[in-house]
Protein backbone atom coordinates (compact mmCIF):
# COMPACT_ATOMS: atom_id res chain seq x y z
CA UNK A 1 0.00 0.00 0.00
CA UNK A 2 1.68 3.23 -1.10
CA UNK A 3 1.01 6.25 1.07
CA UNK A 4 2.53 9.62 0.19
CA UNK A 5 3.92 11.40 3.23
CA UNK A 6 4.65 15.14 3.14
CA UNK A 7 7.57 16.10 5.35
CA UNK A 8 7.95 19.55 6.96
CA UNK A 9 11.18 21.54 6.52
CA UNK A 10 12.40 20.84 10.02
CA UNK A 11 12.28 17.04 9.56
CA UNK A 12 13.83 16.87 6.07
CA UNK A 13 17.25 16.12 7.53
CA UNK A 14 15.85 12.61 8.21
CA UNK A 15 14.75 12.17 4.60
CA UNK A 16 17.84 13.41 2.82
CA UNK A 17 16.15 16.71 2.10
CA UNK A 18 13.08 15.17 0.45
CA UNK A 19 9.80 17.00 1.07
CA UNK A 20 7.75 13.97 0.12
CA UNK A 21 8.44 10.27 0.70
CA UNK A 22 6.48 7.04 0.34
CA UNK A 23 5.70 4.56 3.06
CA UNK A 24 3.40 1.64 3.79
CA UNK A 25 0.97 0.89 6.56
CA UNK A 26 -2.68 0.14 7.14
CA UNK A 27 -2.71 2.30 10.25
CA UNK A 28 -0.87 5.50 11.13
CA UNK A 29 1.08 3.57 13.78
CA UNK A 30 2.39 1.02 11.30
CA UNK A 31 3.08 3.74 8.73
CA UNK A 32 5.23 5.60 11.24
CA UNK A 33 7.15 2.41 11.99
CA UNK A 34 7.73 1.93 8.26
CA UNK A 35 8.84 5.57 7.91
CA UNK A 36 11.29 5.07 10.76
CA UNK A 37 12.69 1.92 9.15
CA UNK A 38 13.37 3.91 5.97
CA UNK A 39 14.37 7.16 7.70
CA UNK A 40 15.82 6.31 11.13
CA UNK A 41 15.01 8.74 13.90
CA UNK A 42 11.83 10.11 12.35
CA UNK A 43 9.53 8.17 14.69
CA UNK A 44 11.15 9.75 17.73
CA UNK A 45 10.12 13.18 16.46
CA UNK A 46 6.49 12.12 16.06
CA UNK A 47 5.73 9.71 18.90
CA UNK A 48 6.56 10.15 22.58
CA UNK A 49 8.04 7.52 24.90
CA UNK A 50 4.59 6.60 26.16
CA UNK A 51 3.51 5.72 22.63
CA UNK A 52 1.27 8.64 21.78
CA UNK A 53 1.54 11.32 19.12
CA UNK A 54 3.65 14.29 20.18
CA UNK A 55 1.43 17.09 21.47
CA UNK A 56 2.97 19.74 19.25
CA UNK A 57 3.09 17.79 16.01
CA UNK A 58 0.02 17.86 13.76
CA UNK A 59 -0.53 14.82 11.56
CA UNK A 60 -3.23 14.81 8.90
CA UNK A 61 -4.61 12.02 6.75
CA UNK A 62 -5.77 13.78 3.59
CA UNK A 63 -7.06 16.98 5.17
CA UNK A 64 -8.16 15.68 8.58
CA UNK A 65 -6.21 16.11 11.79
CA UNK A 66 -5.78 12.56 13.11
CA UNK A 67 -6.64 13.72 16.64
CA UNK A 68 -10.22 13.45 15.38
CA UNK A 69 -9.89 10.15 13.55
CA UNK A 70 -8.27 7.90 16.17
CA UNK A 71 -4.75 9.30 16.39
CA UNK A 72 -2.23 6.48 15.88
CA UNK A 73 -5.07 4.01 15.25
CA UNK A 74 -6.28 5.98 12.23
CA UNK A 75 -6.76 3.58 9.32
CA UNK A 76 -5.06 4.24 6.00
CA UNK A 77 -6.05 3.27 2.46
CA UNK A 78 -4.01 3.10 -0.71
CA UNK A 79 -3.76 6.56 -2.21
CA UNK A 80 -4.16 8.41 1.10
CA UNK A 81 -1.82 11.32 1.73
CA UNK A 82 -0.32 11.94 5.15
CA UNK A 83 0.95 15.42 6.05
CA UNK A 84 3.15 16.19 9.03
CA UNK A 85 3.29 19.78 10.31
CA UNK A 86 4.91 20.90 13.55
CA UNK A 87 2.37 22.96 15.47
CA UNK A 88 3.00 26.68 15.46
CA UNK A 89 2.62 27.63 19.11
CA UNK A 90 4.24 29.41 21.97
CA UNK A 91 3.62 31.58 24.97
CA UNK B 1 17.71 41.60 9.18
CA UNK B 2 13.98 41.69 8.59
CA UNK B 3 12.81 43.99 5.81
CA UNK B 4 9.08 44.57 6.03
CA UNK B 5 6.73 46.97 4.26
CA UNK B 6 5.18 49.64 6.49
CA UNK B 7 1.67 48.41 5.64
CA UNK B 8 2.44 44.91 6.94
CA UNK B 9 4.17 46.24 10.05
CA UNK B 10 1.00 48.22 10.76
CA UNK B 11 -1.21 45.17 10.20
CA UNK B 12 0.74 43.12 12.75
CA UNK B 13 0.47 45.89 15.34
CA UNK B 14 -3.25 46.41 14.64
CA UNK B 15 -3.92 42.68 15.03
CA UNK B 16 -2.04 42.54 18.32
CA UNK B 17 -3.93 45.56 19.67
CA UNK B 18 -7.28 44.19 18.50
CA UNK B 19 -6.80 40.83 20.26
CA UNK B 20 -5.30 42.22 23.47
CA UNK B 21 -5.44 40.86 26.17
CA UNK B 22 -5.29 37.56 24.27
CA UNK B 23 -2.14 36.77 22.32
CA UNK B 24 -2.51 37.43 18.60
CA UNK B 25 -0.68 35.33 16.03
CA UNK B 26 -0.17 35.02 12.31
CA UNK B 27 2.04 34.51 9.30
CA UNK B 28 3.33 36.64 6.46
CA UNK B 29 4.00 34.52 3.39
CA UNK B 30 6.47 35.38 0.68
CA UNK B 31 7.95 33.75 -2.42
CA UNK B 32 10.09 30.75 -1.46
CA UNK B 33 13.72 31.75 -1.02
CA UNK B 34 13.03 35.49 -1.42
CA UNK B 35 13.02 36.47 2.27
CA UNK B 36 10.34 39.05 1.33
CA UNK B 37 7.23 39.16 3.50
CA UNK B 38 4.33 39.95 1.14
CA UNK B 39 1.07 38.25 2.01
CA UNK B 40 -0.40 38.90 5.46
CA UNK B 41 -2.39 36.05 7.03
CA UNK B 42 -3.86 36.66 10.49
CA UNK B 43 -4.36 33.29 12.18
CA UNK B 44 -6.83 32.31 14.85
CA UNK B 45 -5.27 31.67 18.26
CA UNK B 46 -6.92 28.35 19.10
CA UNK B 47 -5.88 28.80 22.74
CA UNK B 48 -7.51 32.26 23.06
CA UNK B 49 -5.22 32.89 25.97
CA UNK B 50 -3.34 35.88 27.37
CA UNK B 51 -0.26 33.70 27.84
CA UNK B 52 -0.29 31.07 25.09
CA UNK B 53 -0.99 30.79 21.40
CA UNK B 54 -1.42 27.94 18.98
CA UNK B 55 -2.49 28.02 15.34
CA UNK B 56 -5.73 26.11 14.83
CA UNK B 57 -4.59 22.85 13.25
CA UNK B 58 -7.12 22.81 10.39
CA UNK B 59 -6.39 26.44 9.54
CA UNK B 60 -2.66 25.76 9.64
CA UNK B 61 -3.13 22.83 7.25
CA UNK B 62 -5.04 24.99 4.81
CA UNK B 63 -2.57 27.90 4.96
CA UNK B 64 0.54 25.72 4.73
CA UNK B 65 -0.92 23.80 1.76
CA UNK B 66 -1.82 27.08 0.06
CA UNK B 67 1.72 28.41 0.54
CA UNK B 68 3.14 25.20 -0.87
CA UNK B 69 0.84 25.41 -3.91
CA UNK B 70 1.87 29.07 -4.41
CA UNK B 71 5.58 28.28 -4.03
CA UNK B 72 5.60 30.48 -0.92
CA UNK B 73 6.99 29.96 2.52
CA UNK B 74 6.31 31.51 5.95
CA UNK B 75 8.74 34.45 5.97
CA UNK B 76 7.40 35.98 9.19
CA UNK B 77 5.70 34.18 12.05
CA UNK B 78 4.41 36.74 14.54
CA UNK B 79 2.70 36.68 17.88
CA UNK B 80 2.09 39.08 20.73
CA UNK B 81 2.88 39.10 24.40
CA UNK B 82 0.27 40.97 26.38
CA UNK B 83 1.98 41.43 29.74
CA UNK B 84 5.65 40.70 29.13
CA UNK B 85 8.40 42.00 26.89
CA UNK B 86 8.62 41.37 23.17
CA UNK B 87 11.22 38.64 23.54
CA UNK B 88 10.81 34.91 22.85
CA UNK B 89 9.84 32.94 25.95
CA UNK B 90 11.32 29.50 26.73
CA UNK B 91 8.19 27.99 25.21
CA UNK B 92 8.55 30.11 22.07
CA UNK B 93 12.12 28.90 21.68
CA UNK B 94 11.44 25.23 22.28
CA UNK B 95 8.48 25.18 19.87
CA UNK B 96 10.00 27.22 17.03
CA UNK B 97 9.81 24.88 14.06
CA UNK B 98 10.40 27.01 10.95
CA UNK B 99 14.17 27.56 10.86
CA UNK B 100 14.04 30.02 7.96
CA UNK B 101 11.33 32.28 9.42
CA UNK B 102 11.72 35.65 11.10
CA UNK B 103 9.99 35.38 14.47
CA UNK B 104 8.34 38.72 15.22
CA UNK B 105 7.33 39.46 18.79
CA UNK B 106 5.04 42.35 19.63
CA UNK B 107 4.24 43.45 23.15
CA UNK B 108 0.99 45.19 23.98
CA UNK B 109 1.72 45.45 27.70
CA UNK B 110 1.78 49.24 27.46
CA UNK B 111 -1.42 50.81 26.10
CA UNK B 112 0.50 53.63 24.37
CA UNK B 113 3.78 52.11 23.20
CA UNK B 114 3.96 48.91 21.15
CA UNK B 115 7.22 46.98 21.31
CA UNK B 116 8.07 45.27 17.98
CA UNK B 117 11.17 43.09 17.66
CA UNK B 118 12.35 40.36 15.33
CA UNK B 119 14.42 37.23 15.95
CA UNK B 120 15.81 34.15 14.30
CA UNK B 121 15.33 30.98 16.34
CA UNK B 122 17.40 28.04 15.09
CA UNK B 123 18.32 24.94 17.10
CA UNK B 124 17.12 26.62 20.30
CA UNK B 125 19.37 29.64 19.75
CA UNK B 126 17.74 33.09 19.66
CA UNK B 127 19.38 35.89 17.70
CA UNK B 128 17.78 39.31 17.62
CA UNK B 129 17.92 41.08 14.30
CA UNK B 130 17.53 44.58 12.96
CA UNK B 131 14.25 45.58 11.35
CA UNK B 132 14.06 47.77 8.27
CA UNK B 133 10.62 49.14 7.53
CA UNK B 134 10.27 49.88 3.85
CA UNK B 135 7.90 52.63 2.78
CA UNK B 136 6.73 50.85 -0.36
CA UNK B 137 3.36 49.35 -1.20
CA UNK B 138 2.63 46.06 0.48
CA UNK B 139 -0.33 44.22 1.89
CA UNK B 140 -2.70 41.34 1.66
CA UNK B 141 -2.90 39.37 -1.56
Amino acid sequence: MAIAVRIPTILRNYTGGEKQVEANGSSLASLIDDLDAKHPGLKGRLVTDDGSLHRFVNVYVNDEDVRFTGALDTGLSDGDEVTILPAVAGG
Amino acid sequence: MLTIPRALYDKIVAHARADHPDEACGVIAGPAGSDRPERFIAMMNAERSPTFYRFDSAEQFRVWREMDDNDEEPVVIYHSHTATEAYPSRTDISLASEPDAHYVLVSTRDPEETEFRSFRIVDDVVTEEEIRISETVGGEA
